[in-house]
Order: C-alpha cells, then structure tokens, then sequence
C-alpha cells in the first residue's frame, strides 16, 4: 500500500476543521446538559446551541428563527418536501424538480407522486442544465419547484438567482438543495429569493450528523416525526449540541476563507483537468471548467475502462475518489445524473469524480494525474475495447 | 464498495492472470451484459490429450469492474487443461467458490465469464461441423 494519501472525495465528506473540533469538545465531558433542560448545564448547551444559529442565519442572510436544525441534507429535503405537501399542498398543483437532483429530493418526490400528487421532472442538457423557458411555463402550475444549487456528481451550478425570481413573481416556493455550496458559494436567500434551503455540515468540514433547513417566516411545512417541542415541534428529538455547535463554527470559518479556498481550488482543478486530458479518449462531464461550475468538482471519464477497477486501482496508489456507477453499488444501473446528461451507460461506468478540498495541494493533484495514466494504462491493456470497436 | 471483497477476489483483481488474445485462437466468445455494460471476449485453444479435446490454452480481455476482471480471470484458471465437455459444465458457483465467495450483487459477473466460455466452445464445435461436412 501507498505511504501517500490524496483524499479527493471532498463532495461526499470533508475532514471536520480543527479549530471546529476545539469548539466541539467540550460538549461532550463537561457541557452534557440536555438543551432542553432548565439547569445551569442545559441553558449553557441551548446558549451556545442560539449562538451557532445565528451564525449560520448571518452567513445565508437569514433570521435565527429561520433555521431548522436537522441531522442531514437528506432529512432536511425530506422535511421540506414531504412536509409541505402535507401541510395543505393541493394536489393539482405541480412538484416542480429536474433530472439531476440529489436521491434525497427525486425519492420524496416519487413517493409524494405516488400519494397521488402531480409531478413534473424537467430534462437536462449535455451539462446538466434545464431549458429555463420551460421551467418558467411549469413554475406557474407548481406550488412547489425544488432546484439544487449544485450537482453533486458533475458540478454544474444552477441559476438560483433567476429561479428564485420567477418562482417569487408565480407564487411558486422555492426550495433549493444547496449542500454542495454552502460554504462554498455565496447565498443570500434574500436576494436570491429562496423560500427554503438544505444544507449539511459534513461538506464544509463540520462533523456528520448535523444539517440544516433555512425555512422563510410565514411558510407552513408540516413535521414528520412526532415527540417533544424543539426546533417549534417541526423536528423533535434531543438537540446535538456537539453538532449543532460545529456546524455553526465551520460555517463561520468556510464563509470567510471561502474566496481564498476557491482561488485555490480552482487552481488545482485546471491543472488536475489538463493532466486529465492527456489521456487519450478521455472526457470532462458537466459545464467547461472555469464556467458555471464548482471549483471543486471534477467529473471525467475514461472510455475503454471502468470505474471501480479505477477506484481500487487508485485506493491502492494512497488515493481517493469516488463513482456514480453502478458496479461500485448494490444496484447495477449507472448514475441517473449521467444517464440525464446522456452519457451511455459504458461511457458513465468509465466516469469518476474528483472532489478537491482545502486540505489538497497542487502536489496532490500533480499525483493523482501521473497515477491516473498508469491506472487507466493497465485497464485498458485488459479491456477488449481498446483495440476493438465499440458496438 | 457495497460489501467487501475476498482477500482471493482483490488479488486475481490486482495480478489477473491468462489476460490477452490468443493470436490463433481457436474460437473467440464475445459477450456482454447489457445491465452493467461489461464484456468479455474469451479466447481458447483446443489441443489433445490423448484422444480427448482439452483446452489447451485460455485467455480473456475484460472491460468491466473489480468482480468482472477477477471472476473472468479464475475461470481462465480453472478450465485451461480441462476437457472441453467438462469445463462446459462449470457453475458460477464453481467460480464464486475458486474466489472465496462473491458479494451478491455480483454473482452476475461469474455468470457473463461462464457465458463467455461456453460461448467459445459452442464457436469451436461448430466450426468443427462445417469442416466434417
């Protein structure tokens, strides 16, 4: 095994900062309180549990009362979604999503589609993007358009702003999957007139099991869990202080260092891309590298090999990175962002991504690119494509 | 990875053996799994031992992932000297067993190589009909 570890897998989760570790421990020995409790070690946990929402709000431009906290981006997706149909959605009214969605939006989706609810799945083109004409067309028939911020798989970054707009002026809300950006991009719900928002800690280098979901005053959303009165009874259960107080703190930190962060990671995405492409038939997915796309994010493909062979091939070179194809999952079929891109089904089993974060450097990257040859080299010397015609 | 693999599976994956073309092949059997997209074409060599038809040689070239590349490689293992007839009736448990089990998610993969076999034989008998004709 290598004595070098790269960890390029930053979209699925990011080392937690240690300064945010710092802020977190104390909460575990000494300030154990239960939140909710009336005493001197509980009230400290609810003050600093206030603290990290207000944290969180300022860095979104939201209010405190806003924030919902939760313990992913799945939960939050599922809480918004699932409970704003319930709390009165009429059923005539349109669920307004796309292709490219995150499973934790398309799956409520399809379960709502099932209660009898009408949805509505907008295509995508070769990057990933939806014709903004018919999303404007459908939008006036949704009460609900739920839109990522960005893909998770392939980077491209959506136009919330103008979403946002149009959903505003049809009386249409607007929820948005932002886990791949906050922290990472700018947001300000108000001016990009977001109605609701998810986002998770783990992506911005605070510890898992904490999310949140920013939900605009006057929005009624019902709650799917039954239990006691936190979070305003719309997500009951013990508070995770440690949690919650990590994710405020990483928050902070990302939304300050977010433009340096960004210079660099962008600079090591276009020299991983040129070392990438030197490849022979290889490939970029999603919008051109240094347009609307994620800094950190790189989705390509290598024609003639597959994915997980790369994968374990890489693991054993110190590396990691990750697939959206099926063979590295218990079902067989390719990722159905992809596949809504239109990349054949070989094409998006021969596609990884790379997923940069502060914790990188452009030694890393050079690394990755010089591996990457070798690993693609022996596979293709096992493929019968290479030589051969693909049918 | 969904499940873990064998010790067994990760090294044929990390030094497959019998991979490549046999330039005067026998017969070639080229399949593939429209599912998952993977292929292989396995290339044999018939030869003698004493009056019965013995695969003298087996090769295979793979596209595909981990479970593909190790399975296809164990069956070129497994059935190189074996008689024709016999190694026809190899299993994809016979295959998944040689590896020390398989997730089963990928019992599949055991199946294409085993198609692939008997894809090549059935190639090489025939081509043995039209010349006795």
């Amino acid at each position: 095994m290598s004595t070098k570890q790269v960890y390029l897998d930053n979209a699925a989760s990011t080392p937690v900062d240690k300064r945010v570790l710092k802020e977190i421990l104390p909460f575990f020995g000494e300030k154990y309180g239960n939140a909710s409790s009336v005493h001197s070690s509980g009230r400290e946990g609810m003050e600093a549990i206030q603290k990290a929402r207000e944290k969180i709000a300022k860095a979104i431009n939201a209010e405190p009362e806003e924030i919902i906290f939760t313990s992913s981006g799945t939960e939050s997706n599922n809480l918004l979604i699932k409970g704003f149909a319930r709390a009165g959605l009429e059923k005539e009214k349109h669920i307004l999503t796309q292709k490219t969605e995150h499973d934790a939006v398309l799956h409520p989706i399809e379960e709502l589609a099932k209660q009898g609810f009408e949805t509505r799945v907008l295509e995508v083109d070769r990057e990933g993007f939806f014709q903004m004409e018919e999303f404007e067309k459908e939008a006036g028939r949704a009460g609900l358009a739920s839109i990522m911020h960005a893909n998770n798989e392939i980077g491209t970054i959506y136009p919330i702003k103008k979403i946002g707009k149009i959903c505003r002026e049809k009386g249409t809300v607007f929820h948005t999957d932002a886990v791949q950006t906050v922290g990472k991009e700018k947001i300000n719900v108000k001016k990009m007139k977001i109605d609701a928002l998810s986002a998770s800690a783990h992506k911005f280098y605070g510890p898992k099991g904490a999310g949140f979901l920013y939900l605009k005053e006057g929005i009624k959303i019902e709650g799917l869990m039954s239990g006691g009165g936190q979070e305003r009874k719309l997500r009951p259960g013990t508070y995770n202080t440690q949690g919650i107080v990590g994710m405020g703190k990483a928050l902070e930190i990302a939304n300050k260092e977010m433009n340096n962060a960004k210079e660099k990671e962008k600079k090591m995405q276009k020299e991983l891309a040129k070392r990438l492409m030197e490849i022979d038939d290889s490939w970029i997915n999603g919008p051109k590298i240094g347009s609307k796309r994620l800094a950190n994010n790189l989705s390509a493909g290598f024609e003639y090999v597959e994915g997980e062979a790369m994968l374990i091939k890489l693991d054993d070179y110190g590396i990691a990175a990750s697939t959206g194809s099926a063979c590295s999952s218990d079902s067989l079929k390719a990722s159905h962002v992809l596949l809504g891109i239109g990349l054949r089904p070989r094409r998006a089993h021969g596609t990884l991504r790379f997923s940069l974060g502060k914790q990188n450097n452009i030694q890393d990257v050079k690394y990755v690119g010089e591996k990457m040859k070798k690993v693609v080299g022996e596979l293709r010397n096992i493929s019968p494509l290479k030589k051969g015609v693909i049918k | 990875m969904s499940e873990a693999y064998s010790e067994k599976v990760m090294n044929y994956f990390r030094k497959p053996k019998n991979i490549g073309e046999i330039e005067d092949a026998d017969a070639i059997g080229k399949v593939g799994n429209p599912t998952c997209g993977d292929l292989m074409w396995v290339y044999i060599k018939v030869g003698k031992k004493e009056d019965k038809e013995i695969l003298k040689d087996v090769k295979v070239k793979t596209f595909g992932c981990v479970a593909a590349i190790a399975t296809s490689s164990a069956l070129t293992e497994m059935a190189k000297g074996m008689e024709l007839e016999e190694a026809g009736k190899i299993t994809k448990q016979d295959i998944a067993d040689e590896l020390g089990g398989l997730p089963p998610a990928k019992m599949h993969c055991s199946m294409l190589a085993l198609d692939g076999l008997k894809k090549a034989i059935e190639e090489y008998y025939g081509k043995q009909y039209e010349k006795s004709k």
